[in-house]
């Protein structure tokens, strides 16, 4: 069983790399190109029966920093 | 006074962290992750700068988790002085023993540099041996500096006098000029710059001996 979290700057926490690829885009002229947010994304493979929840709290204690960051949790 | 250093791998100022309390007056015992336990009779526990673990998944993350961090807690609650220096800061805030988050700095570039630091406090262990308003020469050398935290925490630290430095020149975005913050207890210090980097004349700068001075002096007393 897998899971997928993904990891993101939370609205309002300035990505200064996800400004840097707006701009590259721009320069490369892709125009139009709004705004980018830059995050990751983990990849889980689990033990049979681990459940969402598992997967959860592992993000609180350690895939995300909840100060800065929010995550969302796949289980594939 | 009694200092632990902590080393991690990837660390690489434990050494001169260790020297600087030394030349304080400070009897030193490096301690290494995986240890469970802080020496007896510690007063003070440095965390140091350096990349600990790579700063792979994020800065201070995986060394927050680390077995020695638990005990790192643990003395801090009972009252122990803590000083995370750079990534040692990264640890703390990781940890939560601190409030915020360094995030990547403003301009995306790794600042290796001499700031001006402005003394916002001078009413803790680490910081008496300075007037408020004083400015120091202090380097910093980080890619992930830039402090953040809320709204609402950045006014608690300015309400309860927390913010121990600012950046005269801001370098890397941090808010509110953030360099260095104190616990709610004032015995936990974590700060970007690396005061160790200045305090011997060979380093090319003595502003950071106050700090490390003020410290053992009140060490000894309690």
């Amino acid at each position: 069983m897998k899971a997928r979290v993904q990891v993101m700057l939370k609205n309002g926490v300035l990505d200064p790399q996800g400004e840097a690829v707006r701009h590259a885009l721009g320069a490369l002229g892709f125009d139009g190109v709004k705004g980018v947010r830059q995050g990751k994304v983990i990849e889980l493979d689990l033990d049979a029966g681990a459940t969402e929840a598992d997967v959860t709290a592992m993000c609180e204690k350690l895939l995300a920093n909840t100060v800065i960051e929010s995550y969302s949790v796949e289980m594939i | 006074m009694h200092a632990a250093v902590v080393v991690f791998p990837g660390s690489n100022c434990d050494r001169d962290l260790a020297v600087a309390f030394k030349a304080a007056g400070a009897q030193v015992s490096m301690v290494w992750h995986k240890d469970s336990s802080l020496p007896a009779g510690v007063d003070i526990v440095g965390i140091p700068g350096g990349f600990s673990f790579g700063d792979y998944l994020r800065c201070g993350a995986i060394a927050a988790n680390s077995p020695i961090c638990r005990s790192v807690a643990e003395h801090a609650g009972r009252g122990g002085y803590v000083l995370g220096v750079c990534n040692g800061f990264q640890v703390l805030t990781e940890t939560g023993l601190l409030p915020g988050a360094l995030l990547r700095n403003a301009g995306l570039k790794y600042i290796c540099q001499t700031v001006g630091l402005k003394v916002e406090t001078s009413q803790s262990a680490y910081t008496e041996g300075y007037n408020a308003g004083d400015v120091i020469d202090i380097p910093i050398a980080h890619h992930d500096g830039n402090y953040f935290a809320d709204d609402e925490t950045i006014a608690r630290l300015q309400g309860d006098d927390r913010i121990a430095f600012t950046y005269t020149d801001n370098p890397n975005g941090a808010r509110a000029d953030i360099a260095g913050i104190l616990s709610e207890n004032r015995r936990v210090l974590g700060m970007m710059p690396h005061p160790e980097r200045a305090a011997d004349p060979v380093h090319g700068g003595t502003d950071g001996q106050a700090l490390f001075r003020a410290l053992a002096g009140a060490l000894v007393k309690a």
